[in-house]
């Protein structure tokens, strides 16, 4: 195994888990929205809810696909560039995966059909379920998926017999020490993109005058949610941190530029981590802060990365990935906090168009937090794939670094590509003058073939 | 245990395998018959697939999931052979799957683009994966006969796919798109028995192992059905979609049913080669299984998962039976 294909494998790994998460983080929290905007219609009967409920269903088929679409892509990544991975933790790896295809993505994707196709040929009833079930559906591939990360963060409940990982205990390996804390972050960080995703384009539809008492709506549902879930948000968040202080030190010390042990630790604001010199330069610090939120105290100690000599992740990564998270979430504190407060006196017409185009900016605010957190967590891991049990280099595949190359130029060229097509196609759906009206039933005759070979009928 | 597990879980792969040919394959194979229809006809092809490709799809996801939970040393070996092709696909099925909503969503100019790249990400996934049963049943070798043969076998897969699509289209269609159909499903009917033949010709000569099972004498007998009623099924074919008469009298399931007929025998005779082997000659079912303990908990939600899966997948057919009416979501 040599250095580059080592280098490409990941480089490989990362494109594909960073496109791919772009879309289940929207879908996630989308699907409950959609779930709320069929309650409130089947509540209140107004008409604006359903206009809301079908415009943002197309929004999610089309996120939906390509979540779908790029997973595929993941389930095949773990044999074709880390097989020693599965050799080694395959027997905890492969059980979890394996839920997940059978309790998450087959019911998602069997009531995807009937959430989207299904009405006129199911009764408004079964049709909730179906939304329903797909949001649940996409909830689970979650859990599973994200406990299995975890596991490879925080690993428990395991020995090691002939150099393979063996499972002891599948409880204590489902809900292991980071997980709960990971999990919770996750879902919420996934409520916060799919907020400022629908505040964003609504906005844009407000901007554009094709508005409707529907984008009122979606706006003000929108807003609300990302207000309410952001200052949980960063409570759980300094949460996790604290955890990670007790399983992966080398990761927070990283994370906050600390180079040598210290007690009374200041908070690096900026700077640049230089790893020649061992230490920041031009750092803008607040003395002590640092020992304060991770020890809760103002003289605490915080471990340097000089205890983790040569076990330490990259710390520059890191470090800036962490801030870039941070930052994002307090610009959407402050935003979804000033429309709130605007709100109070104003209607979704009258917001400033300054604000508005603020919010329109921030559509995809939700993907910089989420790909930057993910990025703190997985470099910070490093050298580690199974946190002081396996190192990547150990896993990686033989395939030549010629077709690595080859495989991994194609992946991003096909990937840049369809990230632009998938915003510019969101923007002219939002644009459409006839955006969210609800489909017309299937034509008489239509459904006459239908019920006379037995469909379900309506 | 130790030894009936990894039998089970064989079996539970090569179901969600043939599954997905049969499923995939039949959506894939009208992707494949895309270019072949008038533009009016093209909304309603790709209307009858709408509500389904996705969940067909994912039994390929259980059917490689299986192959890395239950049998990790032949997922890495498999995978690790097969890099390429498996990545050729991948895209394939990348650029399928979103033409798909694209298509309806991208303006109205960008339509005919869409429709080609779902065409073409149809046949390179039929073609790749046609590539990879080649190089699965000749055992992985490098030389130019097995490339040849690799070849033939991709260029032959996406026409079952097409007979499939076909026999989709005569029960989901009606009027000039029905019977465009059935001249689509005859067109391919030589290409895709030529596949089936020559992979059966090819493992007993690949393999001595296979060979002998297959040609010894009271075995003989007992494999017969398997060939004669493939036969059978192809006469069948051949005979309902040269007779327009059949069909109207409302014989139209038959050309799909013969096909997937078809594709059940061979997926039989393919497992009876096979077996007890995960990789021809290298590795069998036991070496490559994973830990007894892995396989219990994972049988476990199989036992309560699979029925489920099966009824709510049924439970969707239903309620999409009879012909196809346009998206109706509002595209
Ligand atoms: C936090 C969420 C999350 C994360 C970290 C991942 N996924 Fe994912 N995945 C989903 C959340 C999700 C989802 C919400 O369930 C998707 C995305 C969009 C969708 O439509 O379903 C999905 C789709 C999806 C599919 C297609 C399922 C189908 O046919 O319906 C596969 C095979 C995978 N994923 C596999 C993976 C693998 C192997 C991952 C890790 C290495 C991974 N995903 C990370
Ligand atoms: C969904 C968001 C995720 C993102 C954005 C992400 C990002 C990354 C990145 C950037 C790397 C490369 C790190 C490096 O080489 O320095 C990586 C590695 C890796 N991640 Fe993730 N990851 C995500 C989720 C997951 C999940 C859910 C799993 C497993 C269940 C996972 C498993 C791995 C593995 C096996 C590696 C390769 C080994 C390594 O280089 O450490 N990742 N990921
Ligand atoms: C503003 C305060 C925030 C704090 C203090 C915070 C804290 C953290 C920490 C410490 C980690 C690393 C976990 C580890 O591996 O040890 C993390 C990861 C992550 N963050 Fe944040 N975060 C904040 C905001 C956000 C926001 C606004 C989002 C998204 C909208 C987000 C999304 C993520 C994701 C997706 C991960 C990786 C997955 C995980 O480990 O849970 N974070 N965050």
């Amino acid at each position: 195994m040599n250095e580059t294909a080592l280098i490409l494998a990941r480089m490989q790994f990362a494109a594909n888990i960073t496109f791919h998460i772009l879309f289940p983080t929207i879908t996630i929290a989308l699907g409950w929205i959609l779930f709320y905007f069929r309650m409130r219609f089947k509540a209140t009967r107004d008409e604006s809810w359903e206009e809301a409920y079908y415009f943002w269903t197309k929004v999610f088929a089309l996120t939906f696909a390509l979540g779908v679409v790029s997973g595929i892509t993941m389930s095949f990544q773990f044999g074709t560039n880390w097989p020693g991975f599965m050799e080694k933790a395959g027997n905890i790896a492969g059980p979890l995966l394996g839920y997940e295809v059978l309790t998450a993505f087959f019911l998602e994707a069997t009531f995807l059909g009937v959430m989207l196709f299904g009405r006129g040929r199911v009764s408004e009833r079964t049709h909730l379920i179906a939304t329903f079930l797909v949001a649940f559906g996409t909830t689970m591939s979650a859990f599973w998926i994200i406990s299995l990360n975890s596991w490879m963060q925080t690993p428990v409940g395991f020995e090691i017999v002939n150099g393979k990982i063996m499972a002891t205990d599948w409880l204590a390996i489902v809900f292991n020490p980071s997980f709960p804390y990971r999990f919770t972050h996750m879902m919420l960080g996934s409520g916060l993109t799919a907020s400022f995703v629908v505040a964003g384009v609504s906005a844009w539809q407000v901007l554009k005058k094709v508005d409707s008492k529907a984008t009122h709506r979606a706006l003000k549902t929108a807003l609300f949610a990302a207000a309410f879930l952001i200052p949980i948000q960063i409570l759980v968040g300094d949460l996790q941190g604290s955890n990670t202080l007790k399983y992966q030190p080398a990761k927070i010390a990283a994370i906050e530029g600390v180079w040598n042990t210290e007690k009374g630790a200041p908070i690096v604001l900026f700077g640049w981590p230089d790893k020649e010199t061992k230490s920041n330069l031009y750092s803008i610090e607040i003395p002590k802060i640092a020992s304060l939120i991770l020890t809760h105290d103002l003289n605490g100690e915080v471990k340097g990365l000089n205890e983790f000599e040569g076990k330490h992740p990259p710390v520059a990564p890191v470090f800036w990935a962490f801030r870039i998270m941070v930052g994002t979430g307090m610009a959407m504190l402050a935003v979804s906090w000033l429309g709130v407060f605007l709100l109070r006196k104003r209607t979704v017409n009258t917001l400033p168009r300054m604000y508005l185009k603020g919010l329109a900016v921030m559509t995809f605010a939700g993907w910089v937090a989420t790909v930057a957190g993910w990025y703190v967590t997985e470099i910070g891991r490093q050298p580690y794939i199974i946190y002081g049990v396996l190192t990547a280099a150990e896993t990686a595949s033989k395939h030549a670094s010629a077709m690595i190359g080859l495989t991994l130029t194609a992946y991003v060229a096909l990937y840049l590509f369809l990230l632009i097509s998938y915003v510019f196609v969101v923007k002219s759906l939002s644009e459409k003058a006839t955006r969210g009206q609800p489909p017309k039933l299937p034509t008489a005759p239509a459904r006459k073939a239908a019920s006379v070979v037995g469909a379900a009928g309506d | 245990m130790d030894t009936v597990l990894p039998l089970i879980f064989m079996a539970v792969m090569g179901l969600a395998m043939l599954l997905y040919v049969i499923l995939d394959g039949y959506d894939l194979g009208v992707g494949i018959l895309l270019p072949f229809a008038p533009e009016e006809h093209k909304d309603m092809m790709v209307a009858s697939i709408g509500p389904f490709w996705d969940a067909n799809e994912t039994w390929l996801v259980l059917g490689v999931g299986i192959m890395l939970v239950a049998f990790p040393a032949a997922h890495s070996l498999v995978l690790s052979e097969l890099y390429l092709p498996v990545a050729v696909m991948l895209l394939g099925l990348m650029v399928r799957g979103v033409s798909f909503d694209f298509r309806t969503k991208a303006n109205d100019k960008h339509k005919p683009r869409w429709n080609n790249a779902f065409t073409l990400g149809s046949l390179v996934t039929g073609m790749s994966q046609g590539w990879m049963l080649g190089a699965y049943v000749s055992g992985f070798r490098d030389d130019w006969w097995t490339w040849a043969f690799n070849g033939a076998i991709a260029l032959t897969v996406p026409a079952a796919y097409v007979v499939l699509g076909a026999g989709w289209l005569i029960m989901k269609a009606e009027g000039e798109l029905h019977d465009r159909a059935i001249v689509w499903a005859r067109k391919a009917i030589l290409p895709f028995m030529f596949g089936i033949a020559a992979v059966s010709i090819a493992t007993p000569l690949i393999s001595e192992t296979i060979f002998n099972k297959w040609f010894q004498l009271p075995g003989l007998f007992a494999l017969l059905p398997i060939p004669l009623i493939t036969v059978a099924a192809f006469a069948t074919l051949w005979h309902v979609t040269g007779k327009k008469s059949i069909i109207d009298a409302g014989y139209g399931w038959v050309v799909f049913a013969a096909t997937v007929l078809i594709l059940i025998l061979a997926t039989l005779g393919l497992a009876y080669s096979i077996y007890p082997y995960v990789v021809i000659d290298r590795l069998n079912v036991w070496e490559a299984a994973s830990a007894t303990s892995s396989l219990l908990i994972l049988l476990v939600g199989l036992l309560i998962t699979l029925p489920a899966i099966i009824g709510y997948t049924i439970f969707a057919y239903r309620i999409f039976w009879g012909k196809a009416t346009e998206l109706t979501y509002g595209s």
